[in-house]
């Protein structure tokens, strides 16, 4: 066998987020370097809508649209968009050895009704009958499926037929980083041939607003890109984004004659003690780790910064150590999109990779600085906001 | 010095070490595995909320650890811990909170719940209460630890915290199938030689009022409530839905060479994993059961085992009119002519349906099957289907040779998981 037979190759690559649907309405949004964001919807929060999608291009059929909330219907609609961008969408011989790996978090709730309840049960003279009652007459049978994780990786078996495998890793930044580790250490190992990962997020949810204001993330108006919210200003401004990966074995790639976007050579996951440990020099260390490999001059770092403090502030001073290497952070332009923001900034790596070059900086502080060249090298930081650590590398396959 | 040990595909083989179970029956293995061979139900009446109205009102909760205030991930952390505690001080692996490999948890889906809800809403003075006025207070401090205990991740998290695993914990969402998929990944983690030991746990403490009716909208669930114990009846023909379930089981996985190079009991082996995603229906099995058959094929092959020789299936056995005649259908495919000698029985006719931690709690009790060539009855077995014409091992506990044993678990979304598992190798 090749030394470079188990090499895991990025053949298919589906965005959807506020940008539009597709490599290309990403690549010119990000050329144009113009944010879409909504501060007035979710006042005082901030959020980047998702642009109109026309689901039924990649969900042909209502009852399936029907049976999912939104963060299923965009991360469906971008798994739709893989699988087409890498030629195996409807060839079921293909997705029959297919493994799946999504990164979820969970459903929707229908607020309104939770509102309603609530405020009900405010008067009621017996509140727990009243909520058992209201319960069962106000939920929705189908809402409960949209709320179970797995679900999403289940609706994309029904639509497109993936049926290899199916799992979904739970939970913020480092599920995208995990699933992303998992499926190419399988396939690095012959356990797999071809995998699609990815994840989805809506951010236009109180529900899920409501999460990140415990942790007092969720960022409030005035928007600023990514690194001008320092500590003053940190936030998370939830994007609404889809981000699915084909990836897989050299082999299973040149036998079906599919053309790889990049190669994802490196990736891992750490856990600092963020309580006693220093984050910057966690960071540090796993950078240290990969800088010997990247050529001057040919690379780059896409950063999944979150906008949330501390760890943002941290992930700056340690990619301030990295030298003269140009740093992006595509959240500032697309918003967060949590489980998924790892797995769409690896495809936008090697979007990059495969045309060339990289598109301007988005940043007032001058951290992200303006860079031309030929772009063949892409590190990308899975930074999260609360716990975990993820770092891959993409290079020219 | 003892000889490498490879598998039929030149892995390393992975044996288990150690064995943690919380159920509503008790805590502890041998305590369940008493009452699981004598045919106990650990399934009552609901006391930890109000069950008027509802058409369901048994569950397997666990009342012997305290749950004020209801919580899902709060309780599924606490069982996941007394599991994890057992299975690993009986390995002898590591310190106590110094566990030498990573982390795989089946945990149930996460979301803010009634009780949270209400007190944020009580903490307000709105009349009208929607979540504009939820986030406002939310972002109190008062409320500040509820970031960290909704976190999707941050049940997991926080055991990996405590039992000091390496690395990256993953917390797994498979719906029911998700224990098993636990063990899958740690298995596998194994496999590629990243590690020597790994620790996977299901665990699931989310029996609590919405998640009941949900349940129900969705006739899921038995609505035989009297008696409670007789509420699950898996495989009969007067089956009418699953009892939902608490309970958590932890298994320190292990490379065989390296148990028996630190001299560890070995109670078991993981010999073969097999998956096979069903696109048929959200909460229905495709009516061919090629999803069922096909990763109960794969998992066969993954041990390099045929049909012929597996002696015990422990079935995904929910008790729903739909999985059990599936289940069979599959099974009877795969097995052939076999399926007259094997025997198959249900746990959940004792402990309900654990939801997330039901595919590591039964690869759990599957392996104690083998150790103790005993197999776990199928109760409230009075009324056969003869649809489905197996040895259920109805009602007693039955002694039986067990060389292998399949572990299926299946779940919504189409998730399909089967484990199989045998004693250690000679």
């Amino acid at each position: 066998m090749p030394d470079d037979a188990r090499d895991v190759l990025i053949t298919g690559i589906g965005l959807v987020s506020c940008l539009g649907e597709g490599l290309d309405a990403h690549w010119d949004g990000l050329i144009a370097a113009k944010p879409i964001f909504d501060e007035t919807t979710f006042a005082p929060y901030v959020v980047h809508p998702v642009a109109p999608i026309n689901f039924d291009l990649q969900i042909p059929k209502k009852g399936d649209q029907r049976q999912m909330e939104p963060w299923q219907r965009i991360g469906c609609y971008a798994a739709g968009l893989a699988l087409d961008d890498a030629g195996i969408k409807g060839n079921n011989e293909i997705l029959s050895h297919v493994d799946m790996l999504v990164a979820a978090g969970g459903g929707e709730r229908d607020t309104a009704v939770d509102g309603k309840i609530l405020t009900d049960l405010r008067t009621a003279e017996n509140p727990k009958r009243l909520l058992n009652e209201r319960l069962l007459s106000d939920l929705r049978p189908t809402l409960s499926l949209a709320q179970l994780a797995n679900l999403l990786a289940g609706n994309i078996s029904i639509v497109f037929n993936v049926i290899g495998s199916s799992r979904t890793f739970m939970g913020e930044e480092l599920a995208g980083v995990d699933a992303l580790r998992i499926a190419a250490k399988r396939i690095a190992a012959g356990q797999s041939e071809i995998g699609l990962v990815g994840g989805a997020y809506n951010g236009q949810r109180w529900d899920i607003l409501l999460q990140l204001a415990f942790g007092r993330e969720a960022l409030k108006a005035p928007y600023q890109p990514i690194w001008a919210r320092g500590t003053e200003h940190a936030g998370i401004a939830a994007g609404s984004l889809g981000a699915f990966l084909v990836i897989e074995s050299r082999t299973h790639a040149e036998a079906r004659g599919a053309r790889a976007y990049a190669k994802l050579t490196h990736i891992e996951a750490e856990r600092c003690r963020r309580d006693t440990d220093s984050l910057e020099a966690a960071i540090s260390r796993m950078l240290n780790a990969v800088k010997p490999r990247l050529a001057s001059g040919e690379s780059a770092v896409l950063s999944s910064a979150t906008g949330a403090a501390p760890a943002t502030p941290a992930e700056r001073t340690a990619l301030e150590t990295l030298g003269t290497i140009p740093v992006r952070a595509p959240g500032s332009v697309l918003g967060h999109g949590v489980e998924a923001q790892f797995p769409l900034n690896v495809g936008l790596a090697a979007l990059a990779i495969s045309r060339g070059s990289l598109w301007p900086a988005l940043d007032p502080t001058g951290f992200e600085q303006p860079w031309s060249g030929a772009l063949k090298q892409v590190l990308v930081t899975g930074i999260s906001a609360w716990r975990g650590e993820g770092l891959a590398l993409v290079e020219a396959a | 010095m003892s000889k490498s040990m490879q598998d039929h595909k030149g892995r390393p083989v992975v044996a288990v070490t150690g064995i943690g179970i919380v159920t509503s029956l008790g805590i502890g293995k041998d305590d369940n595995w008493k009452k699981l061979t004598a045919g106990e139900s650990g399934i009552h009446e609901i006391t930890r909320f109000p069950t008027e109205g509802l058409r369901t009102r048994v569950a397997g909760t666990i009342d012997f650890i305290p749950a004020d205030p209801l919580c899902a991930p709060a309780l599924s952390e606490e069982f996941a811990m007394l599991a994890a505690d057992e299975a690993i001080g009986e390995s002898g692996i590591g310190q106590k909170g110094d566990f030498p490999g990573p982390l795989f948890v089946a945990v149930p889906p996460v979301e803010v719940e009634w009780p949270q809800r209400i007190e944020l809403a009580s903490a307000t003075n709105a009349e009208t209460i929607g979540y504009n006025e939820l986030l406002r207070m939310a972002e109190t401090e008062r409320f500040a630890p509820y970031y960290e205990r909704f976190l999707y991740r941050g049940t997991t998290e926080r055991l990996a915290d405590k039992l000091g695993t390496r690395g990256s914990p993953i917390a797994l969402s498979t719906a029911c199938a998700s224990g098993a998929s636990a063990i899958q990944l740690g298995v596998e983690a194994i496999q590629r030689g990243e590690t020597d030991v790994a620790l996977s746990i299901g665990t699931d403490g989310s029996v609590n009022t919405e998640a009941l009716i949900r349940f129900a909208l969705l006739s899921a669930l038995s609505t035989s409530n009297e008696p409670p114990s007789a509420a699950p009846k898996p495989f009969a023909k007067n089956r009418d839905g699953f009892v939902m379930a608490e309970g958590a089981a932890a298994l320190v996985l292990e490379n065989l060479d390296h148990a028996r190079a630190r001299g560890a009991k070995i109670l078991g082996v993981i010999a073969g994993c097999g998956e096979m995603a069903d696109s048929f229906h959200r909460t229905r099995s495709s009516p061919d059961a090629k999803p069922i058959i096909g990763c109960i094929k794969n998992a066969l092959a993954d041990a390099g085992i045929t049909p012929e020789d597996v002696d015990y299936i422990n079935a995904h056995g929910t008790g729903t009119p739909e999985n059990d005649k599936m289940e069979a259908k599959g099974v009877s495919a795969v097995l052939g002519e076999r399926v007259r000698d094997a025997l198959i029985s249900s746990n959940k006719s004792m402990i309900g349906h654990t939801l997330s931690a039901a595919g590591a709690i039964e690869a759990a009790f599957s392996l104690l099957t083998i150790q103790h060539q005993r197999i776990p009855p199928t109760i409230n077995y009075q009324v056969p289907d003869p649809e489905i014409p197996l040895d259920v091992v109805p009602n007693t506990a039955r002694d039986a040779k067990v060389r292998y044993a399949i572990s299926n678990s299946f779940g919504f979304g189409g998730q399909n998981v089967c484990l199989v598992l045998t004693g250690e190798p000679h």
